[in-house]
């Protein structure tokens, strides 16, 4: 898995409440074998025209933002079904770190282990952030996972709040089936008591 | 000290627990599909690794396959690739694969009950997040990743913190008329789609103990959609006789001993719950949603809500984007909008009872002109049984679409799928933003409302058909 330490980047703000994993990522895009091209598919309802052009009302399309690995989303991300390809699309076009007030449990998840970092900030900070956007678009934040700081322009900073285990984890690139497979004796354990 | 239900099950899977850390769980069950599979089963090939427990792991195909007769060939030539791997991946790695001629093919949340692989007390899991709906036979059962699948693949285990738990308390008799769709549709309702993040809800009261095992499912298979990743009810009496003779149920002395086993699993009395929510089945109405998320609902005699009632801005914005979508105006009543398509069908309203409620309220009657109807069964088993009572004919006779099982219009990548701007009435679980095919529009309800939708070609109370 990919490390995250620390990230300065942009923010492409998204302000919509509970985007599912259905936006993020459409079910007709689901009938790949790999994980390749997802990016390409990313938000691809809302990205693009029916006659398949860009829409340049839609954050993704505007030079502003391009380039930016921070996406700021509205309240509650994630919901909906248990598709990886929700972080693969979202990694495979450049996104490093998704920003909201709460994540749904399955997208977090599976963010963690593709080197995604759910960020989860409280409502305070979540306005501030789309105010700093607001007034510079393309503001540019640093994320440091060690410290679990966000740094904003001019002085402010904000902390979040990340399991040890998962800090661990991204910090170093854990690759935790590796860690899993740590525990085999004890899994052979477990068998055999369930076994008799 | 008391425990409940889902403690007694945690307790019981914990490998081992190391400090600060996740727990390791031991997964008894674990169901395997061809969407969320493949790029698991690549990436234990590249780590040369095996599937420690053949023997606990069940594949069906179910999501990208089509509904028409089986014999046809696949035309989407990526789902065709997406099946052939699937098959390719089960044969390799020695999994029980029920595959598209299998006459005990279905919907994995389907299938697992009706063959008897879900028992109580277990933990299931699969990529896919209905599997909550498993939760219904008192099993603790949720959805995982991809990454997940390839570890539970490899190693019969998962990384898992601990959820909080959340009793769901709903007492009273439903009216007739009313279903247990509706109760899930507005305890989501009342709570959210967020409402239940971080916790396992077990559903009890006198109204879920009433409910036969397919009404349970109903319920604990939207769970997900109020946020909680497993929903769970007591096993009891009702649960035991569903699942007796079922082919890989326990059979003879290993029965008897299974039941006892289960016996133990209800929540202790005084067990404590972190939180409770509650909800009176007796003043319920039949729920549709009107939205683009499932906590959108409302009871079918209701209005759309205004947005200019709703102080705090994104909530507002949200509200208003859901109604620009859905292409409908604040205060409006649902009743007696025109409905295009009308969809029976999927994990949560797919089974046998869900049919009969629908045939039973179809029958004798002609579907509206202009109105598609699809009824889609769950399995191949609902298929034959439905057809043994001759619901099939019903449905045919007033002009409805009878198909092969599978997933169909529920998440539309099979290729049966609304068209823009059209609106549906649909038994399954989200009404997403293009869910049902770009541009669609989906009110969810119960196979009643559904059927009564289907004979008037509006959103109808049904109350006054039954
Ligand atoms: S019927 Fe719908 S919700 Fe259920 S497993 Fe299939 S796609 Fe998912």
């Amino acid at each position: 898995m990919a490390q995250f330490t620390t990230l300065t980047s942009r923010m492409l703000p998204l302000v919509v409440n509970n985007i599912d994993t259905d936006q993020i990522i459409p079910a007709r895009f689901l009938k790949a074998t790999d994980k390749k091209g997802m990016g390409e598919a990313l938000f691809a309802d809302w990205r693009y025209n029916t006659d398949g052009s860009p829409n340049p009302d839609f954050a993704l399309n505007q030079s502003i933002y391009q380039g930016a690995q921070i996406l700021l989303a509205g309240d509650n991300f994630g919901c909906g079904s248990s598709r990886e390809h929700a972080p693969w699309a979202l990694t495979g076009f450049g996104f490093r770190a998704v920003i909201s007030t709460s994540f749904a449990d399955i997208f977090r998840n599976n963010a963690l282990k593709n080197g995604l970092l759910p960020i989860e900030v409280d409502a305070r900070m979540h306005r501030i952030l789309f105010e700093l956007n607001e007034e510079t678009p393309g503001a540019e934040i640093t994320v440091d996972l060690a410290s679990q700081m966000i740094q904003l322009p001019g002085s402010r900073s904000a902390s979040f709040a990340i399991d040890n285990f998962s800090k661990t984890c991204l910090l170093n690139g854990v690759d935790e089936l590796g860690y899993i497979l740590g525990f085999a004796e004890k899994i052979a354990e477990y068998e055999d008591k369930a076994a008799t | 000290m008391p425990k409940t239900l889902f403690e007694k099950i945690w307790d019981t899977h914990v490998v081992a627990q190391p400090p600060d850390s996740p727990a390791v769980l031991y997964i008894d069950l674990h169901l395997i599909h061809e969407v969320t599979s493949p790029q698991a089963f690549t990436s234990l090939r590249e780590r040369g690794m095996k599937v420690r427990r053949p023997d606990k792991t069940v594949a069906t195909m179910d999501h990208s396959i089509p509904t028409h007769a089986p014999s046809l060939p696949i035309a989407d030539p990526l789902a065709a690739a997406q099946i052939r791997q699937m098959e390719i991946n089960a044969s390799e790695f020695g999994l029980r694969l029920y595959s598209m001629n299998s006459l005990q093919r279905g919907i994995v949340h389907v299938i697992g009950p009706e063959l008897g692989f879900t028992q109580p007390g277990m933990t299931i899991v699969c990529g896919d997040s209905h599997t909550a709906t498993h939760g219904a036979f008192g099993s603790l059962a949720f959805g995982i990743g991809t990454s997940e699948v390839e570890h539970v693949l490899a190693t019969q285990c998962l990384l898992q913190r601990k959820p909080k738990t959340c009793e769901v308390r709903v007492d009273g008799l439903l009216p007739k008329g009313v279903t247990a769709k509706d109760i899930i549709l507005a305890l989501i309702a009342q709570i959210g789609v967020g409402g239940g993040t971080g916790h396992v809800f077990e559903y009890t009261g006198s109204a879920i103990l009433a409910m036969n095992m397919e009404e349970r499912m109903t319920v604990c298979n939207m769970s997900i959609e109020g946020g909680a990743r497993a929903g769970m009810v007591a096993p009891d009496d009702t649960t035991f006789e569903y699942l007796h003779g079922r082919e890989f149920a326990p059979q003879g002395a290993a029965w008897d001993r299974a039941v006892a086993r289960w016996k133990m699993l209800p929540s202790d009395d005084g067990a404590v719950y972190d939180q409770t929510i509650t909800l009176d089945a007796s003043e319920l109405e039949p729920m549709i949603t009107f939205g683009t998320n499932p906590g959108m609902g409302i009871k079918i005699t209701g209005l759309v809500p205004e947005p200019a009632a709703i102080a705090e801005a994104s909530q507002k914005a949200a509200l208003e984007k859901a109604l620009a979508y859905m292409g409908l105006q604040p205060g409006s009543p649902l009743l007696g909008r025109q409905v295009d398509v009308v969809f029976i069908g999927s994990c949560t309203n797919g089974r046998l009872s869900d049919l009969r409620q629908a045939a039973g309220l179809m029958k004798g009657r002609r579907v509206a002109a202009g109105t598609r109807v699809l009824v889609v069964p769950g399995s191949q088993e609902v298929k034959k049984r439905a057809e043994a009572e001759g619901l099939d004919r019903i449905f045919k006779e007033a002009g409805a679409e009878w198909r092969e099982a599978g997933c169909s219009m529920c998440i539309a990548m099979n290729g049966d799928q609304l068209a823009p701007g059209q609106y549906a009435v649909s038994t399954s679980n989200r009404n997403f933003e293009g869910r049902q095919g770009k541009g669609g529009r989906t009110f969810i309800a119960s196979p009643l409302t559904a059927a009564a939708a289907a004979i008037t070609g509006k959103v109808t109370d049904a109350r006054s058909m039954v």
